[in-house]
């Protein structure tokens, strides 16, 4: 077995005084698409927040390529080849399509291969090109996510952190999400950490999947067997 | 351990650094040439003050300074024991027949730093039913001040209207004057209010400066007359004449009166239903507005509640100084009642006499450096926010606005 | 006609030196939130040590030789003492406090204001310091409307300054992460942007636009004075107020139409209320229009 990409070590972080994630220790190798799902509220999200170093874990350990980062600062993960759609998109909203494209490569020097990369996020998504001088805030819900899903990859990472891609978009847009987030991984070799609420559409797209309940994990398995198992399929496939 | 101690005098030497570089250019740069002398003179102070400072925190933090932290916490805990212990009317009254006694022990010189001191604990402990209790920060409230002086001040020269009558003139004006301002202000979001309640700060002083029609503009109003009673006169049979109340001692208990009334409105006013709406609006303006409490006509009240005190304190100031000009009015001065409720503890009467004690009395302790005052206390404001942003005694119950919690 | 113009003139340079501090204020609170009442000073320790350093200048007889060479220079060195400055400030008195409650930030700035404005007084005494008088240009005559070249310098470099600012913001990598950071700072931190570096730059952007003004103020009215931060800082926080916190574009215009309002308003209405003005349009934005001219521009995220 290759080392794995991300470990994530019995950590335990809380939102405000709410102990939110418990004990939590999931890992994700290289090329992989891992998936956590569970229900509104189960802690998905402070699970990416906490290992974007945005939220501080109250105990345990977070290793990125072995190293840990916990205790880094979160705008040194994307350097690292670590970036995040988060929940929400979170598009900067008087930004444009392109500025926004652009902020996702801040941290990089190499101009034209920005640009290049921003021509082939248009390739990708090619409503966006349509779009590219539009603030950010006027898009669509779909035309959201498909520009926070390029800015995530305009810092070429290595592990890509996904929040509910799926969140109140049409399923024809999810459709074409999800078939490019499996030709990212597939293309690209770039690890897939996938958060959905959508159990079906994750565990369909996903290697593996780890299912998160009020803040605990509480099972682990190949997706395929997480989608046959008959808990699952009653608490989160509408059985 | 030097590990963490060379990070931090690596920090203390670049702030070091970073503070010479801009002391010098203020100090050392003129037409006559490039001067060391004086900036490094204070350099060196900062420096050894600072040095000093981190080192102890930095014991501090290791623990090491356990040996004499321990006893000096059981004096501390062994004191506020027996004070806690004694019956609450006892350690009051003492405190009040200890104030009324005052005029016989003090120098005049004392007494008249009282006077002052009581007007200010006025002030404060109406500023603090605005941001204390509702959690409206107020950047002009100097003017309600000024509503209650000039009130008093017209109406006595103009009308020869006698003091104990303006008093509560002079209360309503200024609650109508709160009334004015609030109404606009109220509905803005916090940020903004503290600029706006400046700007209209500055507009009545402006106005007072220049109409000089009604205020006589900045040379202000002479002649008021002081407080008067009727006091009995044995002298040709019994009757009663009109006595000025012009000497220090007398103008003392009349403040000390007022503020005794204050101290106890705002206890009052504190523990009753509104001061509950106001905390909660203070708290959370949301979920308080979701309740039922209205939030508006809330906030109105407790801005015109303050400002009454305010113009009561304004009254008095006119009838001691017998003389008012806008200049007395400024904006340094809301800033300084502002400090005195924010330093001593927001929603906290006793903090709020406390921090009006430190700021008058204790620059008159150095009186030889009258100069570095407002210097100094620009200083102690950013300091205490730092360290200790509840004040120097704290109000039992204080939380943190919702909104504010990122 | 000719006083019309006079004014439009005078306002225009008024409202000029308005925007230059105003854009200080919007750019501060538009990316921590923050009403930084220490940017007045800031304003005016620019005009101080603009003079501090002509005054060594002259003595050493240069500014005899070489006037507008020194005033360059004087000029860059108290830009970069003012940004140096500020981001000092903002090391000390805010970054510290941010995430403690607003009021304990915005008393914290209250604080440094009077602490650097007594600290002018202290190292620099209370009386007005005079700009050199070799600065003193000539003027223009259009019938009864003097342009002087005092006012056209004064212009021209506040519009280079302008561009220059809105250029930095709209066009470069470093402007679109200050508007990042200032729109949501957490998704600012997720794209790699140090948010505290970010806050830096703005503090130091904003103190030397003001600096500049401040220098300026005092070649045009000949003087400056350790307490002139504290009514232009208001009057500025108007005008940004008035072209919409946060809104780069908004604070230039609000400066604009503050500066053309109190110069008409001394001239048509009264001269002694003019200050008075702006407040009054502080009040009536924020009563009726919130969000400005040309709408805010803060983080909406955290509501």
């Amino acid at each position: 077995m290759a080392q794995p990409i991300l470990e994530v070590r019995n950590v335990s972080a809380a939102y405000g005084k709410i102990m939110a994630i418990k004990s939590i220790s999931l890992t994700v190798f290289p090329g992989e698409i891992v998936t956590i799902i569970g229900a509104n509220g189960a802690g998905k999200s402070t699970t990416l927040m906490t290992i974007c170093s945005i939220l501080r874990p109250t105990q345990g350990e977070i290793f990125y390529q072995g190293q840990p980062i916990h205790t880094l600062a979160a705008d040194r993960l994307p350097a690292m080849g670590l970036s995040q759609a988060p929940e929400g998109r979170r598009i900067f909203p008087r930004l444009t399509v392109q500025e926004n494209l652009e902020m996702g490569a801040f941290f990089r020097n190499d101009k034209p291969e920005i640009y290049r990369d921003i021509e082939w996020i248009f390739e990708l998504f090619p409503v966006l090109r349509e779009r590219r001088k539009q603030r950010g805030g006027t898009l669509s819900g779909g035309e959201q996510q498909m520009l926070a899903i390029g800015r995530a990859l305009m810092a070429r990472p290595k592990l890509l952190l996904l929040d509910e891609p799926s969140m109140g978009l049409a399923p024809l847009v999810v459709q074409l999400i999800f078939e490019t987030i499996k030709d990212i991984n597939r293309t690209a070799g770039t690890t897939i950490l996938l958060v959905e609420q959508n159990a079906n559409l994750a565990l369909k797209l996903a290697t593996r999947g780890y299912v998160l309940e009020t803040g605990r994990i509480v099972m682990e398995d190949q997706a395929q067997a997480l989608l046959e198992n008959p808990e699952i399929r009653k608490a989160y496939l509408g059985e | 351990m030097t590990q963490e101690f060379k990070r931090i005098a690596k920090y203390w030497a670049m702030a070091m650094a970073w503070f010479y570089a801009l002391l010098w250019p203020l100090m050392g740069i003129t037409a006559q040439g490039l001067k060391f002398g004086p900036s490094l003179k204070i350099f060196g102070l900062v420096a050894l003050g600072s040095a000093f400072c981190v080192v102890v925190w930095f014991l501090n933090q290791g623990g090491r300074l356990e040996w004499c932290k321990r006893p000096a916490q059981a004096v501390t805990r062994a004191v506020t024991g027996r004070v806690a212990r004694a019956p609450r009317w006892l350690s009051l009254g003492l405190i009040v027949l200890a104030a009324f006694l005052l005029p016989f022990v003090a120098s005049r010189y004392a007494l008249d730093v009282a006077v002052n001191v009581l007007i200010y604990v006025c002030l404060g402990l109406g500023l603090n039913v605005v941001v204390g209790l509702c959690g409206l920060l107020d950047l002009g409230y100097i003017a309600f001040y000024g509503v209650g002086a000039y009130t008093y001040a017209l109406l006595s020269v103009n009308f020869g209207m006698p003091f104990w009558l303006c008093l509560p003139l002079a209360g309503t004006f200024a609650a109508v004057a709160g009334c004015i301002i609030g109404y606009p202000t109220l509905r803005m979001r916090g940020d903004y209010l503290a600029i706006v309640t400046l700007g209209f700060g500055e507009i009545v002083r402006i106005v007072i400066n220049n109409w000089m029609s009604m205020t006589n503009g900045p040379n202000g109003i002479l002649g008021i007359t002081p407080p008067t009673i009727w006091w009995p006169n044995f002298a040709n049979g019994f009757t009663f004449e009109l006595l000025l109340l012009k000497k220090l001692p007398q103008l003392y208990w009349i403040i000390l009166g007022l503020a005794i009334f204050t101290i106890v409105a705002v206890y009052r006013l504190n523990y009753s239903r509104i001061g509950r709406a106001w905390e909660a609006i203070r708290e959370d303006e949301t979920a308080a507005e979701l309740m039922g409490v209205n939030t508006f006509k809330l906030k109105l009240l407790s801005y015109a509640m303050g400002a009454v005190f305010g113009g009561l304190a304004g009254a008095f100031f006119a009838a001691r100084m017998r003389f008012v000009s806008p200049g007395s009015f400024t904006f340094i001065e809301s800033a300084m009642v502002l400090s005195m409720v924010v330093l001593g503890g927001l929603a906290s009467i006793p903090g709020v006499i406390v921090g009006a004690l430190a700021l008058i009395a204790l620059p008159e302790v150095f009186r030889g450096f009258e100069q570095y005052r407002m210097f100094a206390f620009g200083a102690a404001m950013v300091v205490m926010m730092l360290f200790r942003p509840k004040g120097l005694i704290p109000a039992a119950r204080y939380g943190r606005r919702s909104e504010e919690r990122h | 006609m000719d006083f019309f113009l006079q004014q439009c003139i005078n306002g225009v340079t008024l409202g000029g030196f308005y925007a230059l501090i105003a854009l200080g204020y919007t750019m501060v609170f538009g990316i921590i939130q923050l009403i930084n009442f220490a940017h007045g000073e800031i304003y005016a320790t620019g005009g101080y040590v603009g003079i501090i350093f002509l005054s060594y200048l002259g003595g050493q007889g240069y500014v005899e030789t070489h006037p507008w060479l020194c005033l360059a220079g004087a000029f860059t060195l108290a830009l970069v003492y003012c940004a140096a400055l500020a981001m000092a400030v903002e090391k000390i008195a805010y970054l510290p406090l941010r995430r403690a409650s607003r009021l304990s930030m915005l008393l914290s700035a209250l604080g440094m204001s009077i602490f650097l404005q007594n600290g002018l007084m202290l190292t620099q005494g209370v009386y007005d310091k005079t700009y050199p008088s070799v600065f003193k240009t000539g003027v223009l005559h259009f019938g009864n409307v003097t342009l002087s070249y005092m006012q056209m310098i004064i212009v021209g470099v506040t519009g280079l300054l302008l561009v220059g600012l809105n250029t930095l913001v709209f066009r470069t990598r470093i402007g679109k992460a200050m508007r990042a950071t200032a729109q949501d700072k957490v998704m600012a931190a997720l794209v790699g942007i140090n948010a505290n570096r970010i806050i830096s730059i703005t503090f130091a952007i904003g103190a030397m636009l003001a600096a500049a003004a401040g220098i300026m103020v005092g070649m045009y009215y000949g003087a400056v004075r350790y307490d002139m931060g504290f009514v232009p800082g208001v009057k500025a926080f108007s005008a940004a107020v008035l072209g919409g916190i946060g809104n780069i574009t908004g604070a230039m215009l609000g400066g604009l139409i503050i500066g053309l309002v109190e110069i008409f308003a001394a001239a048509y209405i009264s001269s002694e209320y003019k200050d008075v003005f702006a407040f009054i349009i502080l009040i009536g934005v924020l009563y009726f229009m919130p969000t400005g001219i040309m709408g805010e521009n803060v983080d909406d995220t955290r509501v």
